[in-house]
């Protein structure tokens, strides 16, 4: 297929089509095997942090250095100038955007990343997380993982666990396998934080099976891909809290049925909700998928920087 | 436009009459249409006795012409009012309240995070989702969806 991500902004899942997210995974895949430290030569791409995020930051700086281009910005937006000054976003993407030949950026609103790609003057805008909206690379990473693990992305079976109320990442990553045939769902959540209605709506209207489920072992031996969530402690109160937490920590007793080419995936960090007696199991996954987001932003940058991306079937 | 509406509101001869609005929405369309501010005159009938609507609120308004555009953004609000065009004392023409696909520089997002607030260069805009005869909107920006109600009950 030919690069429809060329100059293209990454602002949201849901706008891109499965043939992208198949052709960013397939990247990914390529520049894993066959690293090219030449796609981003004589680039200069801004790396903003309007608000602190240090692995998602150092993943798209190792990305974009290992492809051979050049990075300026900033780590936490609080100690900028223009934050100092409250300049608006839209006057400090016009400047920055006039230096460089990509934008990626995080901001603690929502719909900044959206927001910047209307004043960025034509140069691409890479999310890389806005508020409690979208973080388009965290699941490009996850569907590569899905994909590297289990060698596709459809007629998987994938359990996503925690608070699937507020967590952007398995609501972006519902999307995006939505858009794949014979995907099944199991949402297993306390009651409080289930997945929100207008995204099982989607999947009822997209013709894909889900079921909501209040234990993890019920599920286990029919699964693919097991997706755990922390489940944030500040939602509840505290003896609420430690009957929950029980209900949602995945041990390696519990994987005990698993089928041998189930994955279990969490995006990192970490707190308790998986013990560390899962990471021994073959089961584990959740160190690979986070060193993943490296070739994740790699095939996108390359992507959304070059017109073709030699090597790569399209 | 019924005879005993004509009895109550008094009859313009060039301008809009919105009808069928739903009781206690009049006032809401007057803001929406900025006509608080305006030289016109302006009749306003409210809590009128409707067969359809068992009451409902009416807005006359003298040589002031709605456009369809107007009259879209009029129907998130009264989905069943009627917008007829008045000249001479005649309908000379009936706007249909088609919903726009997209709702811009009207409301304020409810989302306190959104970045849409406290940026000048920009107008808030929300994609308009129907499905069966439920409404809703979609932030362009924040991409939260809100109901058609949550929307009209804080304007
Ligand atoms: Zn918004």
């Amino acid at each position: 297929m030919a690069n429809t991500l060329y100059n293209k902004h990454i602002i949201s899942i849901p706008e891109l089509s499965r043939d992208e997210l198949a052709l960013i995974v397939a990247t990914a895949g390529e520049l894993k095997a066959r690293p090219n430290p030449t796609l981003l030569k004589n680039k200069v791409i801004a790396s903003c942090f309007f608000e602190a995020s240090t692995r998602t930051r150092l993943s798209f700086e190792t990305a974009i250095q290992r492809l051979g281009g050049s990075v300026i910005g900033f780590p936490d937006g609080g100690n900028t100038s223009s934050g100092k000054k409250g300049e608006t976003l839209a006057d400090s993407v016009r400047v920055i955007s006039s230096y460089v030949d990509g934008f990626v950026m995080r901001h603690p609103k929502e719909g900044a990343a959206r927001l910047a790609s209307e004043f960025s003057e034509g140069v691409p805008v890479v999310n890389g997380g806005d508020g409690a909206n979208q973080h388009p690379t965290q699941t490009l990473l996850d569907l590569f993982s899905i994909y590297e693990t289990q060698g596709r992305l459809d007629n998987l079976n994938i359990a996503m666990v925690g608070d699937l109320k507020y967590g952007r990442t398995v609501h972006s990553l519902t999307q995006a396998l939505s858009k794949f045939e014979g995907n099944r769902f199991f949402y297993i959540a306390p009651d409080a934080l289930a997945m929100p209605e207008h995204l099982l709506d989607e999947l009822t209207a997209a013709g894909h099976p889900y079921s909501l489920h209040s234990s993890i072992t019920d599920v286990v031996p029919e699964l693919d891909v097991l997706y755990m969530t922390r489940v944030q402690k500040e939602r509840f109160d505290e003896s609420e809290y430690a009957h929950i937490k029980a209900a949602f920590i995945l041990n390696a007793a519990m994987l005990r049925d698993a089928k041998p080419n189930m994955k279990v995936m969490h995006p990192l960090p970490r707190v308790d909700e998986i013990t560390v007696d899962v990471d021994k199991t073959p089961h584990a996954y959740y160190f690979e998928q986070a060193e993943n987001g490296v070739y994740a932003r790699e095939a996108l940058l390359a992507l959304v920087l070059n017109e073709q991306v030699e090597g790569v079937a399209q | 436009m019924s005879t005993d509406n004509k009895l109550q509101v008094e009859a313009i001869c060039h301008g809009t009459v919105i009808d069928h609005i739903p009781a206690h929405i009049g006032f809401k369309i007057l803001n929406l249409f900025q006509m608080h501010g305006s030289d016109q005159r302006i009749t306003i009938g409210l809590n009128l006795p409707s067969s359809a609507l068992g009451s409902k609120d009416l807005i006359k308004i003298e040589n002031v012409v709605i456009s369809e555009d107007q009259a879209s953004q009029l129907a998130l609000y009264a989905p069943q009012a009627t917008v007829n065009q008045i000249e001479d004392y005649q309908v000379v023409a009936k706007l249909p309240l088609t919903l726009p696909e997209v709702i811009q520089g009207v409301f304020r997002c409810p989302n306190s995070n959104c970045i849409a607030h406290g940026e000048p260069a920009v107008d808030s805009s929300f994609r308009v989702l129907s499905e069966a005869d439920d409404v809703k909107l979609r932030c362009k920006y924040c991409e939260k969806v809100f109901s058609r109600e949550i929307m009209t009950e804080r304007h």
